[in-house]
């Protein structure tokens, strides 16, 4: 009576290949970030030192550190979080909690979509347009600052929205008919159950700023600086055109100073997440309905 | 004098109250005289305008822009379609109990202090938060229970707490009408019995105004009952006469299960 039926075995051989054509695709997926991370590791490591992080690059970048362009990355993607958490956040708000739900509502949204499938190179002319020549504010840390905020906007505002909607409704009535205004209920109850959701927002725009690379070399990165900027105005170095440079433009570099970059640049994005990925999940062990 | 005290022992007064979905009219000239302080059920098929009508008593259905509400409805002789009534005064006044408990997601004692605090400026004492909590549990007999866990996640209650916490939180704003949408459907016959149970013990302190699908509740815990049917009101009578008595046949046929 419990015995397989032909029905059940050939069920059962599909499912089995289903499984297997799905777990060697993850593989597949996994496999090349395996070995892109060894290889830094292997080859960038043996670079890797205080002197490496912490000084200034001397013989044509071929030797010294690369403190300026650490610095350099650290300070444009905190210019670019300052610049667009606030904005892109609030923009959010308004569009998930506010907006009536309309044609213009669903025009605006899309078009966000669509801005986040600009080429960075576009928004690197935007902002040589925008920042450095309309605003004056000159190839500078502001003006580059700015350019990765307006490329990392779509970013931010789509993952706070989606984290928005995610709040059930259910809170959000509770809170009205008890004559809660829109803010109180936003204020109280929607945003810190979203904030989780935010944060991961938060982490991808780290991502993507730092690692960029056209929209800066306009607007505010340089090749080589003998000194560190000294407010928003100066133009500075960064990790990600530094890796550029020395991979492809300086003649006789030591073959490990460009892994090491490298190896850099994935630290320190690693440990930018880890701060809203520890923070993310202390918030998340509070929430729970 | 006789027509103004009339008219203040009742808690919902409508006259031609008529509410359209769009172009799909939902309620019929409804005339309803709901006594202040009793319990009052509303009683009717699935769709036949007892939601609208609770969610039109606090305004809330007036999010929704395609409705439109032609008609006069005063509460505790108000009219609250008058142009100077504030609407987050009437949703103060007008509780709502929804069908799916639904407490905040934050602690029992926070949700208690809720909608005191939307409606109050200022900070509120610790003392005097901690008599807001006591007295509004208290009132919901659920203080015994969780007066050792106040700042436990509302959401980790069983539904029958859950529910009377929501019933809870309308409290400390001193509301003068309950409107509660089918509160026990989600709850198992040990948790209905517990909050039919409480709502004979806020009879009296605030008028009751229940939806519910059960005959056997609206039997049990009310005092009038109210029957609707395609969006029109077919009798609103003392429950016990209604049930024994029924006036017309829809109503026969609905208590007695031959409709719907």
């Amino acid at each position: 009576m419990f015995q397989a039926t032909p029905v059940n075995h050939r069920n059962l051989s599909r499912q089995k290949l289903f499984r297997f054509l799905f777990g060697s695709m993850t593989a597949l997926l996994i496999l090349p970030v395996i070995i892109v991370l060894s290889t830094l590791i292997y080859k960038g490591a043996p670079v890797i030192s205080f002197e490496f992080l912490f000084a200034n690059p001397t013989n044509g970048m071929t030797a010294g550190g690369i403190f300026p362009a650490l610095l350099g990355t650290i300070l444009l993607v905190l210019g670019a979080l300052i610049a667009s958490v606030p904005l892109g956040v609030a923009a959010a708000i308004y569009l998930s909690e506010y907006a009536p739900n309309n044609w213009f509502t669903r025009a605006i949204n899309i078009a966000i979509i669509n801005l986040a499938g600009v080429p960075s190179i576009v928004h690197a002319l935007f902002g040589l347009g925008a920042f450095v020549i309309f605003f004056r504010f000159g190839t500078s840390i502001l003006a580059a600052s700015l350019t990765l905020a307006i490329m990392t906007l779509p970013i931010v505002i789509v993952a706070t929205r989606e984290s928005l909607q995610a709040v059930p409704m259910a809170f959000r009535e509770a809170c009205w008919n008890m004559g809660a205004t829109r803010w109180q209920t936003i204020r109280r109850i929607v945003l810190p159950n979203a904030v989780t959701g935010i944060l991961t927002g938060v982490i991808l725009e780290v991502s993507r700023t730092a690692g960029e690379t056209a929209p800066i070399m306009f607007t505010g990165a340089v090749f080589f600086l003998p000194f560190l900027p000294q407010g928003v105005f100066d133009q500075t170095m960064a990790l990600s055109l530094h890796l550029y440079v020395v991979s492809t433009q300086v003649p006789e570099m030591p073959e490990a100073v460009p892994y090491g970059v490298a190896l850099v640049l994935i630290g320190l994005v690693l440990i930018m997440n880890s701060v809203s990925i520890a923070l993310r999940m202390y918030l998340r062990g509070k929430k729970k309905w | 004098m006789q027509v103004e005290q009339q008219k203040n022992q009742l808690a919902i007064n409508t006259s031609k109250l008529n509410l359209w979905y769009g172009t799909f009219q939902a309620l019929f000239d409804i005339d309803l005289k709901i006594k202040q302080g009793i319990i009052t059920s509303m009683i009717g098929p699935s769709g036949c305008g007892k939601s609208t009508f609770l969610r039109t008593m606090n305004r809330i259905n007036e999010r929704l822009d395609y409705v439109r509400i032609e008609g006069k409805v005063d509460i505790m002789g108000e009219n609250i379609f008058a142009p100077e009534v504030e609407i987050l005064q009437v949703r103060k006044q007008v509780g709502m109990v929804f069908q799916r408990p639904n407490p905040l997601p934050i602690s029992i004692r926070e949700n208690i202090l809720f909608g005191h605090s939307i409606h109050t400026a200022g900070k509120t004492s610790k003392t005097e938060a901690e008599e807001i909590v006591e007295s509004a549990l208290q009132q919901v007999l659920l203080w015994d229970k969780v007066k050792d866990r106040l700042d436990l996640k509302a959401t980790a209650l069983s539904l029958e707490e859950q529910q009377k916490l929501c019933i809870a939180r309308l409290l400390p704003v001193k509301p003068s009408v309950l409107l509660m949408d089918e509160p026990c459907s989600a709850l198992d016959p040990k948790g209905t019995e517990a909050v039919e149970e409480l709502l004979w013990e806020l009879r009296g302190k605030y008028t009751i105004l229940i939806v519910t699908h059960n005959m056997a509740q609206a039997r049990r815990a009310s005092e009038e009952c109210i029957f609707m049917l395609m969006g029109k009101v077919v009798e609103h009578r003392e429950t016990g006469e209604m049930f024994l008595t029924p006036e017309h046949k829809e109503t026969a046929d609905y208590i007695e299960g031959r409709y719907g």
